[in-house]
């Protein structure tokens, strides 16, 4: 494994000089010294307890996010549905936590919470896995259908249940619930980056060291030759999905229970699509995905630190940058000569 | 069927090839050599991978031979075979109908005919005027068409008519067909040979490429054998065809079968059995019974349905008949409950379905094996006890448990699934499909120990093959799969026999219909033989 470990280490890093390569020359198209430019935004992040509580905030919902994204990856699924699986759960993990009596104690609450959040994106990756895996509907093409389909559902049962008194934001969720925030400099850092990382470790684990994570992945390498040894392939897709979706749905801990403490309309917004850019920058294996989700924080981020001088849609484009040059490091990868053969 | 002579302007042309093809550093033609004489049939006969197509596609002009090497001559005109294109055989009166057809499908057939040389009025491309030659050429010939149908539209049959009769619409003297019968029906095939030899009568040159050696006695003047990328026997040229020395020459005689093991005994209990199991479309009522320590092959062409036999037995296609891995009925059972009952499969493609190719050879040799790994946390230590077990078993080189599967050379990734497949525990049965396929000499020594090894320890073993040596050299008994039927049976003594080769040679090709263990007369013609032209 050490091999293929070091070329998909490899194709990170190129993908990475190759963006900062693209972002200065960027930055020398609109006038500003990428030299700054990059110094600025490492050096304020760095130095402003609160932007780099930021960083860490963003980081959580797209390490979670990303994490979605990189299970249906290793098992051959392309799941760009997280952006409508972070919604459902959202709306399902503010719900349950505003519905719960006020003296639930968090023993209780935070748990119910978190099964609600993932049982709400649970159930949309699940519903795109069987649809793949009983009637063959390819995943991309329905999770872009139910992203739009949960979206205008969302609004919908908001407008008609949840919003309160003309706002856009609906009952908060019970004291117990909340998920304490990180304190720092008023940022909203929240604990569930715990939950974030112990979520990395354990898909590490599953993923290299069970037999599920073996299986999954051999779907996701050779499904031909998964059939052929016994391994299920529909309910490998199907079971995979349901778990990425549930993580994607975990990312509501972070919004939810960590920040706003109540439904509200475009919380979370993008960090799905985002998220898929992680788990490719990552190359889908966990740890890459807790790095990656840390550098799109702080590119995201770090956009808005140095604000006033690089225009906001230079460092939005950063992120588009990325996506690029991690697809073509891909390919660079496989051009690579084989050893041995 | 008396042939009447209806257009004679046409000169017939001849043809002589010695060409070779190198795909990679592989050879797929090595100085193949080919003399067609004007105004016949000629058949080009051989195995699969023999060469055939690369050949016929290097006289048409579709695949162009080693540079430097080789020589054609067309009507006596040596021609540049680095500049010998489609368009210039197509000029030289060459039409081709190309095994998988050519025709764009959502085109009709006067569209497809016309293509790249629309005849036009101004813009518009006028179609009527060809329109009414195809349908009067194709009934001329006794191939109607419709100009007009929708060539995606058509039975494959109705759609290489319609691919015949344009490219004499477009004047081929010699006319190439690439196995146009595989996709007929036996009363189309009679037909297509009928008008064969019609148009040979007319004087047109005809070199079909075919496998079924009724199919070559029926209709060929001249044979020409393939074996391996180069021609092994020509015969014909005015002496009758010989049905059994053609088959003699497709497979060959170069290695003495093996010495197999003893055969089990008749109280053997039987470990598969397999009764009348059908994939619609390519496998037909097909039962076997294979014993305890008994080896038996089914030989065939390729897809004649070898690959659907193997698939059915693993539950991994759709199918209908009764499948029995040791007393268990496993017809309604899943993959992985057919190979808890003991049965082990060696796909017939490592690519695609052995193994995963980016994972380690570790991980390959414990894939999906609960026994080695353990219920739910993998134990690596037993993977890694597994791998150098299985290594020193079947001598898998590099010796390196850590090697990606890819890398290994194709008789190495072999070795890794035969090694797999076969350490399950409790072996019932094993089917193994084109088990040394692409495979080195060293490595099929090996895996042929290894199969004789499941069979003496107690399990039925099936092998399906293209490699009739390897059959003869492993198996007890041979079955001979034809167009999805098993058509015949050898063992025992018959098996021993001088002739064993030929008579499953035979079977093979249709070239006889199969009697178990009974010799075969060789020159069993088959009874629609149209008249020949003088």
């Amino acid at each position: 494994m050490t091999s293929n470990t070091r070329r998909e280490v490899q194709a990170a890093m190129i993908a990475l000089l190759v963006s900062v390569a693209i972002g200065s020359l960027l930055a020398l198209g609109v006038g500003v010294s990428p030299g700054k430019m990059w110094w600025e935004m490492l050096e304020r992040t760095a130095s402003d307890p609160y932007l780099f509580g930021q960083v860490l905030y963003k980081a959580t919902g797209l390490a979670l996010c990303g994490l979605a994204v990189a299970l249906a990856l290793d098992a051959g699924l392309f799941n760009i549905g997280a952006e409508g699986q972070i919604t459902a759960g959202v709306l399902v993990c503010a719900t349950v936590g505003a519905a719960l009596p006020d003296a639930t104690p968090a023993i209780l609450a935070i748990p119910l919470c978190l099964a609600a959040a993932a049982a709400g994106g649970g159930a949309v990756g699940g519903l795109i896995g069987v649809l793949r895996a009983k009637r063959g509907a390819h995943e991309v093409i329905t999770s872009i259908m139910l992203n739009a389909i949960i979206a205008g559902v969302a609004l919908w049962v908001g407008n008609a249940v949840l919003f309160r008194g003309g706002t856009t934001r609906g009952d908060a969720i019970v004291a117990g619930a909340e998920l304490p925030e990180l304190g720092l400099g008023g940022s909203s850092a929240n604990t569930s980056l715990v939950l974030a990382a112990l979520a990395v470790i354990a898909l590490a684990w599953v993923r290299s060291r069970t037999t599920w994570g073996h299986a999954w992945r051999a779907v996701g390498r050779d499904p031909a030759a998964a059939r052929s040894v016994g391994i299920s392939v529909a309910r490998v897709q199907t079971l995979v999905m349901t778990a990425s979706g549930a993580l994607a749905g975990l990312a509501a801990a972070n919004f939810v229970m960590g920040h706003k403490h109540a439904f509200e309309e475009g919380l979370g917004r993008n960090t799905g699509f985002l998220g898929i850019s992680v788990a490719l920058l990552g190359r889908s294996h966990p740890f890459g995905v807790a790095i990656a989700a840390l550098v799109i924080g702080f590119l995201s981020q770090g956009g808005l630190a140095v604000g006033d001088f690089v225009p906001k849609e230079l460092t939005e484009m950063l992120q588009g940058v990325v996506v690029l040059a991690v697809a073509g490091a891909s390919v660079w990868i496989k051009r690579q000569p084989e050893p041995g053969r | 069927m008396t042939s009447k002579v209806v257009d004679t302007a046409v000169p017939a042309l001849a043809i002589e090839a010695a060409v070779s093809k190198h795909y990679g550093p592989n050879a797929s033609l090595a100085d193949a050599k080919i003399i067609v004489r004007p105004g016949t049939v000629h058949a080009l006969v051989g195995e699969n991978g023999a060469g055939k197509s690369t050949l016929v596609k290097i006289l048409a002009g579709v695949v162009r031979a080693d540079a430097g090497a080789g020589t054609l001559v067309v009507d006596g005109k040596p021609v540049e075979l680095a500049t010998w294109d489609r368009r210039a055989a197509r000029a030289a009166g060459i039409g081709i109908v190309q095994q998988h057809g050519s025709s764009a499908g959502t085109l009709s057939v006067v569209e497809n005919a016309v293509l790249g040389t629309e005849p036009a009025r101004g813009p518009l491309v006028v179609l009527g005027e060809t329109a009414t030659k195809l349908r009067e050429l194709g009934d001329r010939i006794g191939l109607p068409v419709d100009p007009f149908a929708r060539t995606e539209d058509l039975p494959l049959g109705a759609a290489q008519r319609a691919e015949i009769v344009a490219a004499l619409y477009h004047g081929a003297s010699i006319l190439i067909l690439d196995e146009p019968t595989a996709v007929l029906a036996p009363v189309e095939v009679t037909g297509l040979l009928e008008t064969l030899r019609r148009l040979a009568s007319e004087g047109k040159t005809i070199i079909i490429v075919t496998h079924k050696l009724d199919e070559v006695h029926t209709v060929a003047d001249d044979v020409t054998v393939l074996r391996a990328g180069a021609t092994v026997a020509t015969m014909g040229n005015g002496e009758p065809l010989e049905v059994a020395a053609i088959a003699r020459a497709m497979v060959g005689e170069d290695l003495p079968p093996g010495t197999p093991l003893e055969p089990p005994p008749a109280s053997a209990p039987s470990m598969l059995v397999v009764t009348a199991l059908t994939v619609p479309g390519a496998l037909a009522d097909v039962s076997v019974t294979v014993r305890r320590g008994e080896l038996v092959g089914v030989a065939g062409v390729d897809g004649n349905g070898q690959r659907e036999l193997a698939l059915a037995i693993a539950g991994l296609v759709k199918s209908s008949g009764a499948v029995r891995i040791g007393d268990r009925d496993v017809a309604r059972d899943s993959p992985a409950r057919r190979l808890a009952a003991g049965l082990a499969h060696v796909p017939e493609d490592r690519l695609h379905g052995g193994l995963v190719l980016d994972a380690t050879v570790a991980e390959n040799l414990a894939l999906n094996r609960r026994d080695v790994t353990g219920r739910w946390q993998i134990n690596r230590a037993a993977v890694r006890v597994n791998a150098v077990k299985r290594i020193a078993e079947l001598d898998i080189r590099p010796a390196d448990s850590d090697a990606i599967a890819r890398q290994l050379s194709g008789g190495n990734q072999q070795k890794v699934v035969v090694a797999r497949e076969l350490s399950r525990p409790n072996l019932r049965a094993v089917v193994a499909s084109q088990p040394t396929r692409g495979v080195d000499l060293g490595a099929v020594s090996k895996i042929h120990a290894r199969l004789r090894g499941a069979a003496k320890s107690g399990a039925g073993v099936l092998v399906i093959s293209a490699d009739l040596d390897e059959l003869l050299a492993l198996c007890h008994r041979i079955v001979v799969l034809l167009r999805g039927k098993l058509v015949g049976e050898v063992g025992g003594e018959a098996l021993r026999g001088a002739n064993a080769r030929e008579q499953i040679g035979l079977m093979m090709t249709g070239g006889v219909p199969g009697t178990a263990g009974t010799s075969v007369p060789a020159e069993s013609a088959p009874a629609t033989a149209p008249e020949r032209a003088p």
